[in-house]
């Protein structure tokens, strides 16, 4: 994929959709693309050392004690809340099809929220909309 | 240098092969060793006239980032000696261990690039490996279950190519106007050629940091851009940071003595009378600035020069476009084509708090071949992997043991893991070192894995994976050593009660 096609991916995600071009690069050499087979974990229920992920290709799972309680794909994020918490996470989340996806490392979301309150703003959004859903739900 | 020229009539004609290895790098090389001790039919072909790979022209000033110990405190023909030689390609047989120390000069831990490419000519010539050289690998094509490998030699046909070809194309940034007025990282000059000119080097990697570590006697003033904050390695406990024997040019910038590290997006080259003006956006505030420069060079990286194989189907993914793989190196979108060597590095693993394993190194992939020749061996020639019987009260001290001192879980942390089984019959087995990503992914008999991790922390620690009615549910980290042993009484009671029901 070249620098121009990365950019555009990212533009085209809501999480960095305020972004100006210089930022969007910073972002794009700041999380490495990487690339799951079907059937991996990329997020591990109960396991440390975990990371945040942004979905560019492919779908995933989101278990729960092995019952299947989401399906996220392009452009969905996963793996903040644990990170924000400071606490393994709650859920697996297991690629369904070959899943590309930008990682970045656990310890650096804070610095990376800090330093792009646009995409601070867009994260806190969408984490709302799926309180106000688990809200009704309930 | 090294060149040797092999004998008059080439290995390996042109013809059906069980498995077709590509490439006589490190990569290749190793993927061979392993596949020749299984007794597994197959051709080694290779662009280059001599063993070597990117070891025959890089790293550019000519001295290694990796270093070999000779006077550690393992005998040189020993496993455990490994851990202290990142340069030598392994082997089964004592003497055919460690051939880098004994071809270093001794001026440093550091081989010359000269000595890297000796010590991969004298394993060669160890361990009896053929290889077709001067043989390009120029196309591919499909044949029923079969790929054919185009070569000026005539057609390879096989259901298994390795692709062992590295991370090794020369990658400019395509949407800059005016590269061109930019040289890449592998066409830098003589560096007496920057004698007293001004240089602007695109990158904070490790090859921007290479390039002015070598030309800071040369070049003033040197500045360094990319979009991205420069990182230490030893900040990042990892490979991917700035290696300590290059932070010379670090220093400089931080005591004001000419070296400049800007975070900035480039945004056009113009080359004028007087120079090259660079156009630049910083990353933090957008603000514009022009460096007024005379020579660019673009340390931007390399990709993978697959050739036609996206087009066969294999996928890829970033901007090294490296194949998108399974835990045993096979394209994920393409069966039955195997990949081994630097490219290995597409296999991200656990990646544990970010740190990612040394798949782009030699210390590390070394390893890994061997978990994709052992999946084509069982898969394509009936040859399972040995699950060796062991006492079940060996299995503290067994996993204690590496957790100590195996190599390739102390190169390749918190992705390779050395695992023991017990099966329905009550027995223990040695399932010997696999990925730990597959252990931990992957249903299988009840039974643990240890590996070796790095925390945010910068601690290095054991780490243990329990696997009970199929399935890993969570991690454990066993306590600290101050030097890193873990044969002691408080962690044989720390694992012994972790592995209490599954292999006590």
């Amino acid at each position: 994929m070249s620098q121009d096609q990365i950019i555009d991916a990212l533009a085209g995600l809501t999480l960095f959709a305020d972004l100006d071009r210089p930022a969007l690069l910073a972002v794009a050499h700041t999380m490495p693309e990487e690339s799951f087979p079907a059937g991996q974990r990329i997020l591990r229920q109960g396991f440390s050392g975990g990371g945040f992920f942004v979905i560019l290709e492919g779908e995933v799972t989101v278990r729960v004690d092995e019952a299947e309680v989401a399906t996220l794909g392009k452009g969905d994020f996963f793996g903040e809340i644990s990170l924000l918490l400071g606490e393994p996470p709650i859920a697996d989340v297991v690629a369904t099809s070959p899943v590309h996806a930008l990682q970045l490392a656990g310890p650096d979301l804070r610095a990376f929220l800090l330093a792009y309150p646009p995409v601070m703003y867009r994260m806190l959004q969408a984490v709302s909309r799926r309180l106000d859903r688990a809200n009704r739900r309930s | 240098m090294a060149r040797q020229r092999v004998a008059t009539s080439p290995p390996f004609p042109p013809g059906d092969y069980g498995v077709v290895v590509v490439g006589s790098g490190p990569g290749g090389l190793q993927a061979s060793y392993y596949l020749s001790r299984q007794g597994i039919d197959h051709a080694v072909i290779s662009a280059d006239p001599a063993p070597g790979g990117m070891f025959r022209q890089w790293p550019f000033f000519q001295r290694l980032l990796s270093w070999t110990k000779p006077h550690a405190r393992h005998a040189h023909d020993t496993r455990e000696y490994e851990r202290y030689d990142f340069n030598s390609l392994v082997a089964l047989e004592p003497q055919n261990r460690a051939v880098m120390p004994a071809l270093m000069d001794g001026s440093s831990e550091f081989p010359s690039r000269a000595e890297m490419e000796a010590g991969l000519v004298e394993f060669v010539r160890r361990t009896g490996l053929r290889v077709r050289y001067d043989t390009p690998w120029q196309g591919t094509t499909r044949d029923g279950e079969h790929l054919v490998l185009h070569t000026p030699a005539g057609e390879y046909r096989t259901r298994v190519p390795l692709f062992t070809v590295g991370v090794a194309e020369p990658r400019m940034p395509d949407d800059i106007p005016g590269i061109e007025h930019a040289a890449h990282y592998a066409d830098t000059g003589e560096a007496s050629s920057y004698a007293g000119k001004r240089l602007f080097i695109m990158g904070k990697a490790n090859s921007a940091f290479e390039l002015a570590s070598g030309l800071l006697q040369w070049a003033s003033p040197i500045i360094l851009a990319s979009p991205r904050p420069a990182q230490l390695s030893v900040n990042l406990h990892s490979l991917g940071g700035v290696r300590a024997r290059y932070v010379q040019p670090w220093e400089d910038a931080e005591l004001g003595g000419g070296v400049f590290i800007l975070d900035a997006a480039i945004e056009r080259l113009e080359q004028h009378a007087g120079g090259i003006a660079v156009h630049t956006r910083r990353t933090d505030t957008a603000e514009p600035f022009v460096a007024e420069v005379d020579e660019v060079i673009a340390a931007t990286g390399f990709s993978t020069p697959l050739l036609d194989l996206p087009a066969l189907g294999v996928s890829t993914f970033g901007r090294s476009g490296l194949p998108a793989m399974t835990n045993h190196y096979e394209s994920v979108s393409l069966p039955g084509v195997f990949f081994a060597g630097t490219i290995s590095q597409g296999v991200s693993g656990l990646r544990k708090y970010g740190i990612p394993a040394n798949s782009g190194a030699v210390h590390g992939h070394r390893y890994n071949g061997r978990l994709a020749v052992d999946e084509i061996a069982a898969r394509y020639f009936g040859r399972e992997r040995p699950r060796p019987a062991v006492a079940p009260d060996s299995a503290v001290e067994r996993l204690l043991t590496s957790a100590s001192a195996a190599p390739g879980l102390w190169h390749q942390k918190s992705y390779l893991a050395h695992a023991l089984s017990r099966d329905p019959d009550g027995s223990v087995c040695d399932e010997g070192i696999v990925s730990l990503a597959e252990y931990v992914d992957t249903a299988g008999p009840d039974g643990a894995a240890v590996t070796v991790e790095t925390d945010d922390r910068g601690s290095i620690h054991p780490a243990v994976y329990v696997r009970r009615r199929g399935r890993v549910d969570a991690d454990a980290v066993l306590d600290e050593s101050p030097l890193t042993e873990y044969r002691t009484p408080a962690h044989r009671a720390q694992l012994q009660a972790l592995l209490g029901d599954v292999l006590g």
